[in-house]
Parts: structure tokens; C-alpha cells; sequence
């Protein structure tokens, strides 16, 4: 409770900036979360389906690309890629990239 | 920007402290049900795919919620890679898990059968005797099978006739024993019940993987399929090709015997007979899938209540119930057009959690969500096929003429199933399974999988 307190009373000041950083977020850890249950939580993989936690942004986007359009020989890839738009992909690629 | 898991945690912790600077005060006294405490409650009932993975994702994205979960029973066993048991592939000991490292996160942990639900006063009641008091409930029971609608399946036939369609020792592995114990030249009699149930394509990967033992151990036996659909509800094309290609579908020596419009409508456990509308079907083992709706606990909570009583309508981008508030259903249970999948509980399940989140937060929860389902099938000869598809919401829409489309999950472009069977496919269906069993139970990185892929 102690800790709930400081907390609070830490952040009260800069509650605005919190808000912006996280409005960005939800969407994009939902979206990355829905990756889990194949590559792992956190994108961390327990098997043969590659990790995706810290890949780069820029090869995350294009390798959903060449997924989406065939350049990059799938099994599920493919289908998952056309679902989502390129700005998808950017928020996705940006998640796992932040991931240690 | 980098931000890791840790940072993002403090800064949705100092957010949450901050919105509860109003009602501080309040807390001293009694808070007004409507608006969420310090630390808002949601209690989980059911820790399978859905309410497991709810509980963690909660706890991960908001640690300021109070979670309890409510569960009967002391592990969990994965229905997917079931299959593979009866086919003597794994053993029940690889596919059960404990909940170890779900119980670390959560608040409370109850191992106990709900048996009241009030969701005016917002309480849930126990037969151990417990009431526990929710801003938000979430509804993870899965099915309720109802073995009333088969003559005859009562409470001494269940003792010898499975369905093994809630994994467990008591079904899946008596199933397997009495398959190891029939006869070589013996008849498996198994059926598929009407669509939508649990794991469309499951039975017919059960046809497959019992195959596949019958055609190592006892290659005379007869596989009869009981398909209460008019045809094969799911994966059709790759699961005739898999028949044919192994089991000599579509021969005169057709392990598989596969029969449409075929629904079982009594059991005689004495005479090991299934009858149909056409048949009396007689088996040496018998596994009937009975009907099923959504859990008991739903109807409880008078959420159970499409048109017919069946499933519960949810809103797509909460799943709270359309029509009593603060009560969100999982899985299985919900009236959707997703496949009922241990994926898609799994994936809505952090859907759910992410609205919850945003909702006790003062934000409005994502207005356009998008899901996916993958879900592989194994035919038992070490290759394996999928389908996969993404789902993107779509909000209701009302025409000129007034006319009202409701909101919906639209199946997008490009998904569908796998070109054909692969051994590279049961690579990918084996690290599935880990992958999900991870996500859904906390399972570590350094977790020692026993399952044979």
C-alpha cells in the first residue's frame, strides 16, 4: 500500500506524459501478444517456430511483406501477413524489437 | 524507444495509482460497486487455454488487479496433442501440467466448483463455501456435455464409454487403455458431434491418430466414424487425402469407415452398441462425443442466452455479455464464428484482458481489434496440417433502409488450410504446443517438455 502511495504521488506530476506513451501501446502489445501462442510468449519460441523477440524492426516489416506476398516461402506466414496492414506490421516489428 | 517489460510495468502502475487518487478516500469506508477500487477484482472461473491465460495477462499488463481464479481441478491437461495419447504416441503424464506458475502471479488461487453466481450484488459462490466479490467476471468453463441428449448415456454407461473431449485420466486415458486392450480384428466406434462444437477438426484427427496405432499394433481393426454432420466439418480435403495416403480410405481394406448424417442417438453399454437413425452400430470400444453448450457456470450467470440457449453472445471487442455488464466469457462458451480452438481461447482470452485493462484505466478498450486462430491436426504418421486465419472487427452498421448488420469478426483474405500434410508442419504443430502451453501456463523458458513431436 506504502508503495501504491509513493507511486502515486510520484507520477501525479507527470501524468501526461504517461497517457501519450501509453495510448501508443495497447494495440500493439495486443497485436504482438496474439504471436505468442505459436512463437512464444514475449516472442521467445519453445521450439521450431523462430522467436521474434528483439529482431530488428526493419526485417520484422520485411519479412512480413515477403510473407504477404509470396516472395518468402510459407506454411502459415502467408495467411497471417495478409491480415494485417503495413502500419500493423510497423507497430508489431517495433514491439518485439523492444524486447530483451 | 526501447522500453522493456519492467519499465512499462512501473509506468502502468504509477498510472493506476493515479487514477485511484479520487477514490482513496472512498476506500476507507465502502466503495460504490460501480466504480472500480484501488484495486479492482476480477475473479476467473475456469483455468483452461482462456481463463489461464486471462489470469497471467492481467497480472502482466495491470499488476494493481486483484485476480482470483477459481478452478476445480489440481492440473491442467492439454485436450490438444490428446490424440496423440490414444494413439500411445505420448502418455497423459506429457500432456498434464501443474499450476504452479500461474499461481505465483495471481492474487488467489481457489481450487474449488462455483455454484453460484449473483451479478446484481457481484459475488460468486463456492461449494467449499466461499463468496468472492468482482468488479469484472470472467467466464472460462469451456462446455457443458450433455449426455441426456443420447439415450441411455447415463452415469453407468459413462463408465464405459468416453468421450474423452475434456482431456483427462479418467477419459482420455481410460480411452487408450481400452484401445491397447481390444482385440486385434476389433471395431472402434467413434463420433463426431453437430457443428459448432469443441475442436472442429479434433475428431477426425482422432480417426488419424488411432489409425495409425491400429496399423502398427492391430492392422485389422476397423475405425467406424459416427458424423452427426451431413459432411466433414473441417480440413476436409487434407483429411481424405491423409485417409487415403495411410489408412486406405476409399479401398475395400479402409481402416476408416466414414459415416455422414450419422449423429448417435442412444448407448447400450451392456451390448457395446451406438444407434443412429439408420443403425445399431456394434464396437468393441466405443467413444461417443455427446452434444455440448456452454458451460454450466454461464447459465448461472444468465449469460448462456443466444436464441436457442446455447452459447453466449459477447461483444467482439470486450467479451463481456451483451447483456449483463461486467461479465466477460471466454473460449469455448462464446457464440462467435472462431473455431472453438485451445488458440483462439487462448488469444481472446488476452483480448479480454487487454479491454479489462483499458477499461478500469479510464481508456476506451482497442475499437478495432484483430485475433487470429492457427490450429494444426496431426495424422499420426509424423506429418501434420493447419488452418489459419485472421479476424478483424467490424462495427455494426445500419443501411438507408434502416436495416441493422450487427458488429462482427470478419475472416480475412488469404486464410485457410495447408497445401498438404508435412513433416515439417509437425515440427511446427510441436512447437505450437509448447509455445501455447508456455502462454497460457507461465511455463519458463528452461521448462522440461516431455512431449514427443
Amino acid at each position: 500500500m506504502k508503495k501504491t502511495l509513493a507511486l502515486t504521488l510520484l507520477v501525479a506530476g507527470t501524468l501526461g506524459a504517461v497517457a501519450s506513451a501509453q495510448a501508443v501501446d495497447a494495440r500493439a502489445r495486443f497485436m504482438a501478444a496474439n504471436c505468442a501462442y505459436c512463437h512464444g510468449p514475449d516472442g521467445k519460441s519453445r521450439g521450431a517456430i523462430p522467436s521474434l523477440a528483439g529482431l530488428e524492426k526493419g526485417y520484422f516489416v520485411e519479412q512480413m511483406k515477403a510473407f504477404r506476398d509470396g516472395k518468402r516461402e510459407a506454411t502459415v506466414m502467408q495467411k497471417h501477413a495478409m491480415g494485417y496492414t503495413d502500419a500493423e506490421y510497423e507497430a508489431m516489428g517495433a514491439w518485439f524489437a523492444a524486447i530483451k | 524507444m526501447a522500453f522493456d517489460r519492467r519499465e512499462f510495468l512501473k509506468v502502468s502502475a504509477g498510472v493506476a495509482g493515479a487514477t485511484t487518487l479520487g477514490t482513496l478516500a472512498g476506500c476507507a469506508t465502502s466503495s460504490a460497486p460501480a466504480v472500480a477500487g484501488a484495486n479492482p477484482k476480477v475473479v476467473i472461473v475456469g483455468a483452461g487455454f482462456g481463463g489461464s491465460t486471462c489470469a497471467r495477462y492481467l497480472k502482466m499488463w495491470d499488476p494493481k488487479i486483484e485476480v482470483t481464479v477459481i478452478e476445480p481441478n489440481d492440473k491442467f491437461t492439454s485436450c490438444p496433442f490428446s490424440n496423440t495419447v490414444l494413439a500411445g504416441i505420448n502418455n497423459m503424464e506429457d500432456i498434464t501440467f501443474g499450476y504452479d506458475h500461474v499461481k505465483k502471479v495471481v492474487n488467489n488461487w481457489v481450487q474449488d466448483t462455483v455454484t453460484g453466481i449473483d451479478t446484481a450484488g457481484r459475488t460468486v459462490k463456492t461449494a467449499g463455501g466461499k463468496t468472492f466479490g468482482y468488479d469484472r467476471l470472467v467466464l472460462a468453463g469451456g462446455i457443458e456435455l450433455l449426455f441426456d441428449k443420447v439415450q441411455g448415456y447415463n452415469a453407468e454407461a459413462q463408465q464405459i464409454i468416453k468421450h474423452a473431449w475434456k482431456a483427462g485420466p479418467d477419459q482420455t486415458g481410460v480411452l487408450r487403455k481400452q484401445l491397447e486392450a481390444m482385440p486385434d480384428g476389433g471395431t472402434f466406434v467413434m463420433s463426431v458431434p453437430m457443428a459448432p462444437y469443441r475442436c472442429p477438426p479434433g475428431p477426425y484427427e482422432r480417426a488419424c491418430t488411432v489409425a495409425s496405432y491400429f496399423k502398427k499394433a492391430k492392422p485389422k481393426s476397423k475405425i467406424i466414424v459416427l458424423d452427426g454432420n451431413p459432411d466433414i466439418a473441417s480440413k476436409k480435403g487434407l483429411f481424405l487425402a491423409a485417409w487415403k495416403k495411410h489408412f486406405g480410405f476409399g479401398t475395400a481394406d479402409s481402416m476408416i469407415d466414414y459415416r455422414p448424417n450419422n449423429m448417435p442417438r442412444s448407448v447400450d453399454p451392456k451390448k457395446m452398441m451406438v444407434g443412429t437413425e439408420f443403425d445399431d452400430v456394434k464396437g468393441d470400444v466405443i467413444n461417443v462425443v455427446p452434444p455440448m453448450r456452454a458451460a454450466a457456470i454461464c447459465a448461472m450467470a444468465g449469460v448462456r442466452n443466444d436464441s436457442s440457449g446455447t452459447w453466449c453472445p459477447i461483444d467482439f471487442r470486450t467479451f463481456e455479455s451483451l447483456t449483463v455488464k461486467n461479465v466477460h466469457i471466454l473460449g469455448d462458451s462464446t457464440l462467435t464464428n472462431f473455431p472453438k480452438s485451445g488458440s483462439v481461447a487462448n488469444n481472446t482470452a488476452k483480448m479480454a484482458a487487454s479491454a479489462i485493462v483499458e477499461i478500469f484505466n479510464g481508456r476506451e478498450p482497442d475499437a478495432a481489434p484483430v485475433v487470429t486462430n492457427t490450429c494444426y491436426s496431426a495424422t499420426g504418421m509424423g506429418t501434420a496440417f493447419h488452418v489459419a486465419t485472421v479476424f478483424r472487427y467490424q462495427a455494426a452498421k445500419k443501411a438507408d433502409d434502416g436495416k441493422v448488420t450487427p458488429a462482427s469478426m470478419v475472416a480475412q483474405k488469404g486464410g485457410g488450410v495447408s497445401k498438404e500434410e508435412s513433416e515439417l508442419e509437425f515440427a511446427y504443430m510441436d512447437a505450437w504446443a509448447k509455445n501455447v502451453w508456455a502462454d497460457t501456463l507461465g511455463l519458463p523458458e528452461n521448462f522440461n517438455y516431455t512431449v514427443k513431436g
